[in-house]
């Protein structure tokens, strides 16, 4: 039995110590927002907060995890960074299909929380690793400087 | 058939601002008794809950906001009230007008459905203020609808289209309505935020690989690496000895494990070691497809467009110009791998899936399982990507032959490397194309011979008609310049060492890079500009010159650039009735590394439903385009694809993406598509700004592959 820390909740699973918590949280907790692209690390959508950094869980066993805070796109928009990317994910309507893009807010949120204010650099740095077939990557890029301009005063809730 | 439980499956996907309420409603007709239900797309309760019934599938091309915004306008709801439904499989309730079965492609959606959409809003409407004035005893005429309310204005009375549902049920459905006037459109043509976004944004959209049954196992698979080859043997033991593991299902041509989770069903796959009997494709290298196709070309095909006698006029030209063209197999790498739920039982079969031809899904588990259609129930979902890769029903036969073995719900589950293996492939095509010039330069005769396999003859017979090939042709026929002479013909090869199928813009996005490639060809060999050698050539055709113009403009046509960079245009039309002109800005390294840096579309595809969708549309088409032509390429080794994960099927990163620039020409013509144009248009853009940028003529895709090796 491993217990893991998904979105400020101990969960406890029998799953092999070389399971990569991609299918634990999705075949196993059942959070399915987590998305399977590539198995590889190559394409970002499984990518989850580990302690706030942004991991592709894909590759990562729950070996890896243990005492440390996974979070998922199912509850990033608690908190205030997380949430001023969705907003700017909808006013900007960035989503086509959609698949991909719980990996993309994952990673963009992460670069706006260690970096208020990304260059295009910046942002294709964090992002690079992140595919969307839609290709809605300009509106990602605009979106992220939008959230970025947000004003940060904004509160998880609020 | 439980319809309660079914009804729970229903999935809430409202979130800030959305009123999105995915479900699967097993039944629409049988469940409507009580409600008012004039036709398949709308649904009003009586408690005024207003449903649109979903013919067209969401892929990401904004459908599941666009065909609400036709309904809603005449229907005269906000897209705030409206609540959305997955339709069930029904080829004659929710034919494509285009296709006549239900699918989602071909960028036919709004261009078939604009009217017909709008008249089963205008029905219902017609229907509700018919019962509203039956009610007050007044003039139909003097009523009218409004966010879901019929109001009498003169004597300010206002009923709510709940408290008229069943009085509208009981009226006869009319022959005639009369639509709305553009002028008094509220929705119609606005950027109206999608109705899908907010559930895709916090996790919560339903996708097919997100379902989750009680009992449900998962299974991954492996199917024969050479079309047409059988399993030979495998170590079950070894399989089974993994924790997790319940089962090994072993057909002819693929073995499934299934398990608890994919991790363990994954693990499995590789212990079984399968060993293959690869069958007659054994040896096949690509090399040898070009070979056919070559050997194929030399011979006429069946003429499609025939004006005047070309072959004399090349002949007699004072320049004669010839060319053959190469377009690779192409997979679709959608994001969302493939997969698809079944549970058959002795007395039903359910399946869980998304697809853009649902009643083919219905038909095949029927088929498999030998129960008739209406013990199959399909759940649709919203698909994490499409570009034809869903028109295809493969996958669901597959997982019905699986599940057929395995005792309660299983989900089988796609590698990424299967999914790229194992695709329905965008064809390799070949064509010639060969012009005669005058002694001014101007083109005097055209030809265009392209060799192909033909999907359609496969996927839609009815529309394969004397030997033609029509999505095989499109953008080849409609060839819009003004030239004297033309002659394009088909010459039918098909390839039977990979399936193949549609890939955004299938046709017209091959014979876009030929024709645009080689019509650059021509103005060169007429030192003439591009941009106005093909617009003196667009007198009969004042739309394709327009966006050319203003493509042009927008992009700086002519003005000077750094070092180093080209531009190149491209002018794009079809079946499709759009218009897209595109001038792309490269610099290609010493490498032979293609940096795109600027990208500028004009759009003129007629009406705008959603003008906001449109631009996703061709910006997503673009950079899909993008990776296509610089890279994308399937090949062939010992009769298996080379190509594995994203390592090696490269697709466009945001880190490569240009700025994109996309105008639109508004006006009233009829609604072009808008799904596969950005992308069709893109690789001869590109290919032109190539030239442009290092004066090396790629003439077979993808570019970077002939760059490094020129």
């Amino acid at each position: 039995m491993t217990t893991l820390n998904i979105n400020g909740r101990d969960v406890t699973v029998d799953v092999p110590a070389d399971m990569p918590i991609l299918w634990v949280l999705r075949d196993v907790v059942g959070l399915t927002g987590t998305k399977f692209g590539c198995g590889m690390a190559l394409c970002g959508a499984c990518t989850v907060h580990l302690d706030g950094q942004p991991t592709r869980s894909c590759v990562t066993p729950v070996a890896a995890v243990a005492g440390k805070k996974i979070t998922t796109i199912e509850a990033i928009g608690q908190t205030p960074t997380g949430k001023k990317i969705q907003r700017a994910w909808l006013d900007l309507e960035v989503v086509q299909c959609g698949y991909c893009q719980s990996g993309q807010i994952m990673s963009a949120t992460a670069l706006l929380a260690k970096n208020a204010h990304p260059s295009d650099a910046d942002i294709d740095g964090a992002m690079s690793g992140n595919i969307c077939r839609c290709g809605t990557y300009p509106r990602i890029r605009a979106a992220i400087k939008q959230a970025a301009r947000a004003p940060s005063a904004v509160k998880a809730g609020g | 058939m439980d319809r309660v439980s079914r009804r729970e499956f229903l999935i809430g996907g409202a979130a800030a601002g959305g009123g999105l309420l995915l479900g699967w409603h097993m039944d629409a007709r049988a469940a409507a008794a009580p409600d008012f239900a004039p036709n398949a797309f709308i649904r009003i309760g009586t408690d005024g809950r207003v449903t649109l019934i979903m013919g067209q599938v969401e892929m990401g091309q904004g459908m599941y906001t666009a065909m609400p915004q036709l309904l809603a306008e005449e229907l005269e709801v906000g897209l705030d009230q409206v609540h959305l439904e997955h339709a069930p499989p029904d080829d004659n309730l929710y034919a494509n007008p285009i296709f006549r079965f239900q699918a989602t492609g071909g960028s036919t959606s709004v261009k078939g459905l604009y009217e017909p959409m709008r008249r089963a809003g205008a029905t219902a409407r017609t229907m509700l203020i018919a019962a509203a004035a039956a009610r007050w005893k007044v003039d139909p005429a003097s009523c009218h609808a409004e966010r879901g309310a019929v109001i009498h204005a003169a004597s300010r009375r206002r009923i709510g289209y709940g408290a008229l549902a069943s009085a509208a049920a009981a009226l006869p459905v009319p022959d005639k309505v009369v639509l709305k006037r553009p002028e008094d459109f509220k929705l119609i043509g606005t950027p109206a935020k999608r109705l899908d976004t907010p559930a895709k944004v916090n996790g919560t959209a339903p996708y097919s690989i997100d379902v989750r049954l009680p009992g449900m196992k998962i299974a991954t698979v492996a199917a024969s690496p050479v079309l047409g080859g059988k399993v030979a043997g495998l170590d079950e033991a070894k399989a089974m000895a993994i924790k997790g593991v319940r089962q090994i299902v072993k057909l002819d041509d693929v073995v499934a494990v299934v398990a608890d989770h994919m991790w363990a069903a994954k693990q499995g796959l590789a212990a079984l070691a399968i060993r293959w009997d690869d069958g007659p494709n054994a040896a096949v290298s690509t090399a040898d497809v070009v070979q056919g196709l070559d050997a194929a070309s030399q011979q006429p095909g069946v003429v499609a467009r025939k004006e005047g006698d070309a072959a004399a006029a090349i002949a007699g030209a004072a320049t004669k110009l010839e060319a053959v063209y190469q377009a690779p197999f192409l997979a679709h790498v959608t994001m969302e791998p493939i997969n698809c739920t079944v549970h058959v039982r002795s007395d039903g079969c359910e399946v869980w899936t998304g697809s853009q031809v649902l009643a083919r899904v219905q038909a095949t588990a029927a088929q498999v399982t030998g129960l008739p259609l209406d013990k199959v129930v399909v759940h649709n979902h919203l698909l994490g990507g499409g570009f034809g890769r869903r028109l295809e029903h493969d996958y669901v036969t597959q997982a019905v032959r699986i599940a057929k073995q395995v005792d309660g719900p299983v989900k089988v589950v796609w590698t990424r490397e299967e999914d790229v293996q194992h695709d329905v492939y965008r064809p390799y095509y070949y064509d010639r194309v060969a012009a005669g010039l005058d002694a001014r330069g101007q083109p005097i005769a055209w030809t265009h011979r392209l060799v192909g396999p033909s999907i359609l003859a496969r996927w839609a017979p009815p529309a394969f008609q004397n030997g033609l090939d029509g999505d095989a042709l499109d953008g080849a026929v409609q060839l819009v310049y003004d030239i004297p002479a033309i002659q394009v013909e088909y010459v039918r090869h098909e390839e039977p060492v990979l399936n193949t199928g549609f890939w955004r813009g299938v046709g017209v996005t091959h014979n876009t890079f030929v024709i645009e490639s080689f019509m650059d060809e021509l103005a060169l060999a007429a030192k003439a500009d591009p941009v106005e050698y093909r617009r003196a050539l667009l007198a009969k055709s004042p739309r394709g010159r327009a966006v050319l113009e203003l493509a042009a403009k927008q992009a700086g046509w002519g003005e000077k650039l750094p070092p180093g960079r080209g531009r190149g245009i491209a002018l794009m039309y079809s079946g499709w009735d759009t218009y897209v002109a595109q001038v792309a800005e490269v610099s290609v390294s010493e490498a032979g590394e293609v940096r795109v840096h600027r990208v500028v579309c004009a759009v003129d595809c007629g009406t705008v439903v959603n003008p906001d969708i449109v631009k996703a549309q061709i910006e997503g088409g673009v950079v899909f385009g993008i990776g296509g032509a610089l890279w994308g390429e399937v090949t062939l080794k010992n009769g298996r694809v080379e190509q594995s994960n994203f390592h090696n099927v490269r697709v466009l990163r945001i880190n490569e993406t240009p700025a994109i620039e996309v105008h639109l020409v508004r006006n009233s013509e009829a609604p072009g598509g808008i799904g596969e144009p950005g992308t069709a248009v893109t690789a001869p853009a590109l290919a032109n700004a190539v030239f442009a940028a290092t004066g090396k003529r790629i003439r077979t895709l993808p570019l970077e592959r002939q760059l490094r090796s020129t």
